[in-house]
């Protein structure tokens, strides 16, 4: 079919992630919470196929009458982990993370399905700008503990927002990575509160990266259209949301 | 599949007939969903162009798509990551129309649709013909917003929503089915929700 645009964006050049379709269960072997309305969930996955950072979750709840309800959640964790490690934002109204967050504990089974999405996905070999909003830090965060285990931390920009610091999941990690912090309600160091601007992109910005972005809508929309003022293809731009679909 | 989950006894019991397994009620929300930066498409800009295996490849602007006659879907729609939203209403033409233009060649059989960003997805014929989908450039009485597709986008409602292409520019009829975007990406090739169609082998 010659439908698609010259240099399609969307052509399969990079290497094909794995899809696992079946279901499988996995032991929860650790519960974390640093933040509030959160949790960080360690699973040891039975029958598990290595993800590619950027992947995500599916985990299924199965009531005692058979009912279900299933959500999906980003993997924070690296490959090279022994275990998948998942971040579950807890919704107010959330009929699975508030579950997860508040009742789930070591030694629980849960059914899982995964590694899944085979676009939002860093290879851990090209130049990537990593941009991300609140919970949306969480592929991010798989992607750069796979370039620490890599040895290649060098292929990896980073620039992530917040309200607050305290409200940054992984901050000290993100830190640590030499992320630019952006926080909209407090300072960061010299930096005074503010959205995200081009100023705290730009020198991040280098020829020859893929720019993954991820957080709300409205700051996937913001931070693309940021990256397309700087001159960034739209096919070498990666978005993914997280909204209201979480649950 | 495993026992019951441990303590989880779920909320919904009261479930809504019109919801397919899997799927929960987003209310008045509509979450947005899309894998690349939103293109800013003006009307006067926007073409749609049917071609592939047709006897008369055909391309309509935004006046002469307005031309057609109009064509509503009211009813439900089903995002593969697990919302629903009902009640939805949307305006536009059928693409029964643009396909009585642009005639099928015979052993037609499936389509791809392809949106100004180069996404694509590929669907049945039979899932587009027959009443079954719309071009549609207005959501309850107002221009089709952007971020859901603006300014006309592909509406399949009986099939998980990244079969509903946004920005659509180009629907090509084919002899025999390709994976589009998504399915390539893992999804599956119909999509159907009430039989869970998420992914490839479901």
């Amino acid at each position: 079919m010659a439908t698609g645009p010259v240099t399609d964006p969307f052509a399969p050049e990079r290497r094909r992630p794995p899809i696992a379709g079946r279901w499988h269960t996995a032991t929860v072997a650790g519960v974390r919470r640093p933040l509030q309305r959160s949790v960080q969930l360690r699973l040891d996955v039975h029958g598990r196929m290595d993800h590619m950072p950027g992947q995500h979750y599916v985990v299924r709840l199965t009531a005692p009458d058979g009912y279900t309800a299933q959500r999906s959640y980003s993997v924070a964790s690296s490959p090279a982990d022994p275990l998948v490690e998942l971040f579950v934002e807890r919704l107010e109204d959330g009929e699975v993370s508030t579950h997860l967050a508040d009742v789930v504990e070591p030694g629980d089974v849960l059914e899982v399905r995964g590694p899944l999405g085979g676009w939002f996905v860093w290879d851990g070999a090209t130049p990537a700008l990593l941009v991300a909003g609140g919970t949306g830090v969480v592929p991010l965060v798989s992607m750069v503990r796979t370039a620490r285990d890599l040895g290649r931390p060098d292929l990896l920009r980073v620039a992530v927002s917040a309200r607050t610091l305290a409200e940054l999941p992984y901050a000290d990690e993100l830190l640590a990575a030499g992320a630019r912090v952006v926080l909209t309600r407090e300072p960061h160091g010299v930096r005074s509160a503010g959205r995200l601007t081009p100023a705290d992109l730009l020198p991040l910005w280098e020829p020859g990266q893929t720019a993954y972005v991820c957080g709300s809508a409205s700051f996937a929309d913001a931070a693309g259209q940021l990256l397309l003022g700087l001159g960034m293809r739209p096919e070498d731009i990666r978005v993914e949301q997280f909204g209201p679909s979480g649950g | 599949m495993t026992g019951p989950t441990r303590g989880f006894l779920g909320r919904r019991r009261d479930r809504d007939p019109r919801l397919p397994p899997g799927q929960y009620d987003v209310g008045t929300d509509w979450p947005v969903l899309t894998a690349e930066p939103t293109p800013r498409i003006r009307p006067q800009d926007w073409t749609v162009t049917v071609d592939g295996h047709v006897e008369s490849p055909t391309t309509w602007t935004w006046d002469e798509a307005h031309r057609l006659a109009p064509s509503d879907y009211r009813g439900d729609i089903h995002c593969v990551t697990t919302w629903s939203k009902f009640d939805t209403h949307f305006s536009g033409i059928s693409v029964d129309t643009l396909l009585e233009a642009a005639r099928p060649a015979a052993g037609a059989l499936f389509v791809m649709a392809t949106s100004r960003t180069g996404y694509t997805t590929n669907l049945p014929l039979a899932d587009v013909t027959g009443g079954k989908a719309w071009l549609v450039w207005e959501f309850d009485g107002t221009p089709l917003p952007i971020e859901h597709g603006g300014p006309v986008r592909l509406l399949v409602p009986h099939l998980y929503f990244w079969k509903s292409a946004k920005w659509l520019s180009r629907l090509t009829l084919m002899t025999h089915d390709q994976p589009g975007f998504w399915e390539q990406n893992g999804y599956h090739d119909r999509g159907d929700p009430w039989r869970q169609q998420r992914y490839q082998g479901d």
